[in-house]
């Protein structure tokens, strides 16, 4: 007895176009409210409508000279934390790996600094920083990867413990760095460990912006690969994936765009791993659509914490990595426990 | 039972070792496998069953010996061009996140999609029927995490035949399952072996279901290939003393005819 083909009885069960468009819709609703919320208030209130019409008036400086591009950069910033952080739980099939919480986010700002201090005469560092950072960011992967890796298996707690340290480990580097450069330097060097989205340039923000949209559009082409994936290496060589290839994408790409956000903010920590895990619950775990809807949430949510360290204790602020760190601890233990009930598999 | 051999040969191993870093696990196997088959592989735990569906699925590189599917080597196909002609799945599945069974089952029709492409009304179809095959479309929407282990086993086989490849390689398709889904599942493969002319290679642990459902039987010992042919040549009392190591009684099914097979231990 054959039952009848009903499309409609799959309704909600896999991933349509349809399905898709909406989901990406909301969250872009929601990004451009949060946008909006976050250019009008601050420390100092200002007149949106004068800061557009009136081009000469501080409200226009303070708006364009400084909360724009605060915005702006926090929205690159969050966008990359969050969908690489998918890619990376994708690539270790874990959803507690994250560019901070692996220490890749620590290499990558032990790069920048070094070039920084050895290139901050120089006219081009604006570009060789984030491609620095990128390239300790690679290397900071690999290792994580390569020495979690034991006999072909690759356990949760072993890569996560890989990663703690490797944390530690970049922190006494960078620590090092701090105690015997100058005190010009000292600052700088805080605000790597603490990141912070204190005054970028539009420069700053068009260069990440750029790296991450290159490195997003090579997920995206692989989006469908990284579902395989969670079915284990043979399982997905099995259905047509040339593993070693699509990790390789991953590793790259992955690191192009920590490595760039990094380079202008410092190591902000968990945005990777708390948006992916609510957009999971939400949206399912198909990569094409939690892809493109971490990199939306991603951007909104760090632009609202952003806008929550600035306002605070202002006319002080507190660095954005303090606020993400803070919310994101619990939240890690939180999943940590409820992966630990379940018979989670690698 | 009928035999199946008049039909070409889809896959010929030709003298294959493989293992795992200095393990040898396989020295020198040779099979044939003919389109509308349905072969199981026998033989005692470490015999090397699984690692000869690995290189078989092109998994696992091998160390000697020639690979040809249908009349080309292995090695000249590129991963999605094999997923296309053969699907395999292994004894332990695991998913990494949440999907569905549906999902699950859609993930074998990734073979014939590119990679923005959303699944097609006859994507669904193929996964309906699988589904359908297997008993599952109740479980269309349920995480595979809250399924059995009977249950998700059914849906990486469902998975596979959305695949809809021509040859499918099995490793323990039935553990786990109960009577009447093996009884279930190996009709299907059959029925597939003769609809589509699809060859089917199983490795089972139990004799009985490899006299029932299966053409031709493999048995294999310490990675090397003892017998193979008709249940009733390979299946013999002598050959599975040698084998296994233990005293057997292989008679007949007074139900249903077919071969049986008991183990025969001498009581102490």
């Amino acid at each position: 007895m054959k039952a009848a083909f009903d499309l409609e009885a799959f309704e909600g069960a896999y991933l349509t176009r349809g399905r898709m468009m909406l989901w990406l819709l909301i969250l872009l609703a929601i990004l451009i409210a949060s946008l909006l919320i976050a250019v009008s208030i601050g420390s100092v209130p200002i007149n949106l409508l004068r800061a557009i019409s009136d081009t000469t008036g501080p409200d226009h400086a303070i708006f364009f000279g400084v909360r724009l591009p605060r915005v702006l950069m926090g929205a690159a910033v969050g966008a990359v934390l969050a969908s690489a952080g998918v890619a990376l739980q994708a690539l270790v099939r874990n959803p507690l790996a994250e560019g901070g919480i692996l220490g890749i986010s620590g290499g990558a700002a032990l790069g920048a600094i070094v070039a920084l201090i050895f290139l901050s005469t120089s006219a081009i560092s604006d570009a060789i920083v984030p491609l620095v950072a990128f390239g300790s960011a690679l290397v900071a992967t690999l290792a994580v990867y390569r020495l979690a890796l034991i006999e072909g298996r690759l356990e949760p707690f072993t890569l996560l413990l890989i990663g703690v340290i490797f944390n530690a480990f970049w922190g006494a580097a960078i620590m090092l760095v701090n105690s015997v450069v100058n005190f010009y330097y000292a600052h700088n060097i805080l605000f790597w460990l603490m990141g912070s989205l204190e005054a970028p340039s539009y420069r700053e923000v068009a260069i990440v912006a750029i790296l991450a949209a290159l490195g997003f559009a090579v997920l995206m082409m692989r989006a469908r690969e990284m579902n395989l994936l969670s079915l284990g290496d043979e399982a997905a060589a099995e259905l047509g994936v040339e593993v070693e290839r699509l990790r390789r994408a991953i590793f790259f790409s992955t690191s192009v765009m920590i490595g760039a956000a990094v380079s202008v903010s410092g190591i902000i920590s968990f945005v990777g791993l708390i948006v992916p895990h609510v957009l999971r619950l939400a949206l399912g775990s198909d990569h094409r659509l939690l892809l493109p809807a971490s990199l939306i949430a991603g951007a909104a949510f760090m632009i609202i914490a952003d806008l929550v360290a600035r306002v605070v204790i202002a006319p002080a602020e507190i660095p954005v990595g303090a606020i993400t760190a803070l919310c994101g601890g619990p939240f890690f233990i939180y999943m940590l426990r409820r992966e630990g009930t379940k018979p989670f598999s690698l | 039972m009928s035999d199946r051999r008049n039909g070409e040969v889809v896959l010929r191993a030709d003298d294959v070792a493989a293992g795992y870093g200095d393990v040898e696990i396989l020295h020198g196997v040779s099979m044939e496998l003919h389109a509308g088959e349905l072969l199981a592989i026998v033989g005692p735990n470490g015999a090397g069953k699984s690692t000869l569906l690995k290189v078989l699925a092109g998994t696992l590189a091998r160390r000697r010996g020639n690979l040809q599917l249908l009349g080309r080597s292995l090695e000249s196909y590129d991963r999605r061009a094999l997923a296309t002609i053969v699907a395999a799945v292994a004894q332990e599945n695991s998913v990494a996140f949440q999907f569905s069974v549906l999902e699950a089952v859609l993930m074998g029709r990734a073979p014939h999609l590119g990679p923005f492409h959303f699944e097609t009304r006859r994507d669904l179809e193929i996964a309906h029927a699988a589904m359908e095959h297997f008993d599952l479309l109740e479980l269309a929407r349920r995480p595979i995490q809250e399924l059995s282990g009977g249950e998700r086993k059914r849906v990486f086989l469902a998975r596979a035949l959305a695949q809809e490849a021509k040859i499918a390689l099995l490793d323990e398709p039935t553990a786990f399952l109960d009577l009447k889904h093996v009884g279930d599942i190996f009709s299907r493969f059959r029925a597939l072996c003769g609809e589509r002319g699809m060859a089917v290679v199983a490795t089972l642990h139990d004799l009985n279901a490899a006299a029932l459902y299966a053409d031709r039987v493999l048995l294999m010992k310490d990675g090397a290939a003892v017998a193979c042919g008709s249940v009733e040549e390979v299946l013999t009392e002598a050959n599975l003393r040698a084998v296994y190591d233990t005293e057997v009684y292989v008679g007949r099914n007074p139900a249903s005819g077919a071969l049986m097979v008991l183990p025969a231990p001498r009581r102490a």
